[in-house]
């Protein structure tokens, strides 16, 4: 059965506004680094829109810019220029948002993603630079705010927006091309990705001949994915009843799931744009050859195949996420698969249980977890348990232990995996027949050998485990 | 102190920092000029009770060069207007016949120097607010070249067109705060590196002025024009070459100006919502019936017509029809002062059309915004232009206007200079 | 020819709240004004206003922190403030 996400006839664009990871904001020396902070302690007379203040404009965040530009394959005009985008409201402490309009940095873009069906091309329609609002909070009952709290800390800092060309047509793709962006983004070092609020959606959707729905500012990746398909949903429910679909802007309510009309009567927004008198236009499409990318994930997926020999699946999981792909190469050394393995399924497994992040877990102590298991001194049951010691206590932000110390402490898998060791040679002697089936090519004979082991421990080992000592046996001895 | 011409707005007195080329010299600072801990209000009743946490750079500038700042000035409210009568506070009287106005917007600069109240005042102008004051009240007043000073705390009205600059007695100290001005400023992506050097020489010979027609025509009183064709004869006599010649692009001008003005003023203004600063918002209402409140008690009319009439000019559907082909006219009026600045080294008129208007005379918009025609043009290209006195009429002072090539204020205040040099041995 | 419904339009746009004898002087007041402004219809619609010269481009900064205004510094204008942050009326 065909789920209803999955139909023909969606059509998605996204407008994704990323925060770049410059020191100061993008028109002001006020430092980016708020998020702990007290409300109004990063803002000065410029980015709290102060009478007779004036913007200048940060040249790290156009470099910055320019080398998503250029990740992206967009085209760089001569010349680009900001604009102000007029509208009212109490986070924009000017009245206005400077932003570009119609000339951005760059425009025509695309990225590869793995589509529905295979490799999909998804179209950049172009990329400019603003500057973020303030932050707003709510204050009174539920629904019924009676005022609202301004903090101007996120005011001024750099947003790139990316708006994608309507080319996706599933939820599923949608995410997809956003975890690409991601690490695409992370891979040139101008954003960081788990930074609350560093990125957020827009999305516009639409079902084939129908209007076209825009779902406001969803601030996960998870959250896109959700947002989109309760859409459909919501949408195809309104057509099986013969409804119509309204052209309305949507605010996603992340903690329902679901969408919401905003109530406000659709009327075109009237930005009143115009050049910003107080900045001069760029002129920096020339800077582009000066721009030396970095190895973007394809090539290191590439490179971590060639190199690693690692299969497909583990190298484009491992070079998903930057930190990821260089964590691993710090512990590959020991021995390249048995690392992707336990970096790409189980640490990673156990990271996502945990919602926790890859700095979490310090490479030596991972590594020294490697090398046990390398040597048979520790069972996998015993290492995971292992892991799951060390990310317990990263998480409640205690120093860890190394993997020594904790499996003496808990006693963990030395006796046993001798044990098995002593088994696995015994039964290596006793079923010469099947060892020489099995040296002479003939790969069955392992699982006739397993067979036998887990006789012996009545079921109670881990068949990968034992498959993984008689190798060792086999092909050493 | 007594105020009887309603020149200041606060009084103050903040004492140099140092000792300098502006030593012993009391200066009063336009009121839309950001002072620390002073008040700067604008003239507008929005900004009433705001205090700015920092200081413009030229007040910096003033300070470290042992200036004393003793007020901050009357003005048209934000800038708008040439009488100082759209001030929050009460126009400010001229101190020469206190029945008519001061000019403006810095008519309370203008004023304040005139009475010698102030010793300099500091103004801007985006569309002749220094020149008219100092034309109305019978000194000198310098616009700069647009990038020559810092507006980093000049409170934005019409960003694209305006400067600060000074207004004095004399052309010599014209060119001495021009000289502490004139700085750069990487706080304003605008503000170039170009240092005013110069010490007036009164050398003009040889110098070739050109005198468009246009800027005799425009509903110029002819009294008026007597008088400034009778100081361009005086130049003559001192050497220069007077050249009569054409501006075409005159007629586009004022409307280019003023879609100019009004488009960006719109946009400039919307900060003032009563949040952060000014007038206190309520928070009863919800957000956007409290901010069209704050404004509708904060703005006074001129301010609100500009304001709105901005917002039409950039708005769907009419952008094309005014900003756009404001910026259009905006260009061939640079082109035109490009062809004649080819062949003249200056460009003299009248300041004004007319001597200073009697108090409530102009209470008609359009024709309060006509009296401007003579003064746009320089903001509209960038260049250089000062008023300095040459005549009367009806025993009211008339300006003379020069203006000059991008980044050529030498020029145009040695010429300036000369001119006062040989109608002061006259008198 | 602007009509006074066009008034009330544009000081929507603008937020600007205007009371009833406002409008009707703004009618006739922009009518004049905009009368004027047609003299821009006689020019070309092409071209505009040149931004640049090569004196002129790429002014920036360099991506450096300077110090912040001290909080007290940065709300005490503020109308009203509640734990540091500024207040505003309601925007739901
Ligand atoms: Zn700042």
């Amino acid at each position: 059965m065909r789920t209803v996400t999955e139909e023909r006839g969606v059509i998605i664009g996204l407008e994704v506004h990323t925060q770049l990871s410059t020191a100061s904001k993008l028109f002001c020396g006020c430092s980016t680094d708020y998020r702990e902070d007290e409300p109004n302690t990063h803002v000065c007379p410029v980015c709290l829109g102060l009478p007779g203040s004036l913007p200048v404009i940060n040249r790290r965040a156009v470099e910055y810019a320019l080398k998503v530009a250029k990740a992206l394959n967009c085209r760089v005009a001569e010349e680009c220029e900001f604009a102000r985008k007029n509208y009212f409201y109490p986070d924009l402490p000017k009245g206005f948002q400077i932003t570009m309009y119609d000339r951005p940095i760059g425009t025509q873009g695309y990225v590869d993603i793995e589509g529905e069906d295979g490799e999909k091309r998804i179209g950049i329609t172009r990329i400019h630079l603003e500057e973020d609002p303030g932050r707003l909070v709510h204050a009174g009952e539920g629904d019924r705010p009676k005022y609202t709290l301004v903090d101007y800390n996120r005011s001024g800092i750099p947003l790139l927006e990316i708006v994608t060309d309507p080319d996706l047509r599933s939820p599923k793709e949608a995410r997809r091309f956003l975890n690409a962006l991601r690490t695409t983004l992370e891979y040139l070092g101008v954003f960081e990705g788990d930074r609350e609020g560093a990125l957020r959606v827009d999305a516009n959707i639409s079902i084939e001949g129908q209007n076209r729905v825009e779902i406001k500012n969803i601030s996960s990746y998870k959250g896109v994915e959700k947002a989109l398909t309760f859409e459909i949903t919501r949408q195809r429910g309104m057509m099986r009843r013969g409804l119509g679909i309204e052209r309305e802007t949507r605010h996603f309510m992340e903690a329902r799931g679901i969408t919401t009309s905003s109530r406000s009567k659709e009327v075109e927004h009237d930005y009143r744009y115009f050049p910003e008198p107080d900045l001069r236009p760029l002129r920096v499409r020339s800077w582009l050859d000066r721009i030396q990318l970095p190895e973007m994930p394809a090539a290191r997926r590439e490179r971590f195949m060639v190199q690693y020999g690692v299969s497909l699946t583990h190298a484009r999981t491992l070079t998903g996420e930057l930190r990821l792909a260089e964590f691993y190469e710090k512990v590959a050394h020991v021995d390249a698969l048995l690392a992707a393995t336990w970096v790409a399924d189980t640490l990673l497994g156990e990271l996502n249980y945990r919602d926790q992040s890859i700095t979490a877990l310090p490479p030596e102590r991972f590594e020294a977890l490697l090398r046990m298991l390398k040597s048979g001194a520790i069972t996998d049951r015993g290492a995971v348990e292992i892991l799951r010691r060390m990310l317990d206590a990263a998480a409640r932000h205690e120093p860890i232990e190394t993997p020594e110390r904790i499996m003496k402490s808990l006693d963990l898998g030395r006796d046993n995996a001798t044990d098995l060791m002593a088994m696995a040679a015994e039964v290596v002697s006793s079923n010469a027949s099947a060892v020489s089936d099995y040296r002479s090519g003939k790969r069955e004979a392992l699982n006739f050998l397993v067979g036998q082991m887990m006789k012996r421990t009545r079921g109670k080992a881990d068949p990968r485990e034992l498959r993984r000592v008689l190798e060792s046996i086999l092909t050493s001895g | 102190m007594g105020d009887p011409l309603n020149a200041f707005i606060t009084a103050c007195d903040l004492p140099p920092l140092k000792e300098g080329r502006l030593s012993g010299l009391r200066i009063a600072v336009k009121d839309n000029i950001s002072t620390a801990g002073v008040p700067t209000t604008c003239g507008s009743r929005i900004l009433q009770g705001y205090v700015p946490p920092y200081d413009a750079f030229v007040v910096e500038l003033l300070r470290a060069e042992g200036a004393r700042i003793v007020g901050k000035t009357n003005m048209d409210e934000f800038g708008m207007g040439n009488t100082t009568e759209n001030s929050g506070f009460g126009p400010t009287l001229n101190p020469i016949d206190p029945r008519r106005v001061s000019g403006g917007s810095s008519g309370g600069s203008g004023a304040a120097v005139a009475a010698g109240m102030a010793d300099l005042a500091l103004g801007s102008d985006t569309g002749g607010s220094i020149r008219c004051p100092a034309a109305f009240c019978g000194i000198a007043g310098h616009k700069p070249t647009y990038g020559r000073v810092s507006r980093f705390g000049l409170v934005a009205y019409a960003n694209s067109l305006e400067q600060i600059g000074p207004l004095a007695r004399s052309v010599q100290e014209i060119a001495t705060l021009l000289q502490v001005l004139c700085r750069h400023d990487p706080r304003d992506s605008t503000c170039r590196n170009r240092p005013f050097d110069l010490v007036p020489t009164g050398e003009i010979r040889g110098v070739k002025i050109g005198i468009p027609e246009e800027f005799f025509g425009f509903g110029v009183d002819p009294r008026v024009a007597a008088v400034v064709y009778r100081a361009i004869e005086r130049l003559e006599e001192l050497g220069a070459e007077v050249i009569a010649c054409s501006m075409p692009s005159m007629k586009y001008a004022l409307a280019a100006y003023y879609t100019t003005c009004m488009s960006e003023a719109s946009s400039n203004l919307a900060r003032f919502d009563g949040v952060r600063y000014g007038l206190p918002v309520d928070h009863r209402p919800s957000w956007h019936e409290a901010f069209r409140e704050v404004r509708k008690r904060g703005f006074g009319s001129e301010v609100k017509r500009r304001v709105m009439l901005g917002t039409f000019a950039l708005s769907a559907g009419y952008y094309g029809r005014y900003y756009a082909k404001a910026q259009i006219a905006r260009d061939l009026v640079r082109e035109d002062f490009a062809q004649l600045f080819r062949e003249v080294d200056l460009i003299a008129g009248p300041t004004m059309p007319t001597i200073a208007f009697r108090l409530g005379e102009k209470s008609d918009p359009l024709s309060s915004y006509l009296a401007d025609i003579l003064t746009v043009p320089a903001n509209l290209a960038g260049i250089p232009a000062i008023s300095i006195p040459c005549g009367e009429v009806e025993g009211m002072p008339v300006g003379l206007q020069l203006m000059g090539r991008h980044f050529q204020d030498e020029l145009v205040v040695d010429a300036a200079y000369a001119y006062e040099q040989a109608r002061g041995c006259e008198r | 020819m602007i009509s006074r419904k066009d008034v009330e339009h544009i000081a929507e746009l603008a937020d600007i709240g205007l009371a009833p004898e406002e409008v009707e002087e703004f009618t006739h007041q922009f009518n004049l004004i905009l009368d004027y402004f047609e003299i821009l219809d006689q020019l070309p619609a092409e071209g505009g206003w040149t931004r640049t010269d090569t004196e002129d481009l790429n002014v920036m900064r360099e991506d450096l922190v300077v110090p912040s205004l001290p909080q007290h510094e940065a709300i005490m204008n503020a109308s009203a403030r509640e734990d540091g942050f500024i207040k505003a009326p309601r925007v739901m």
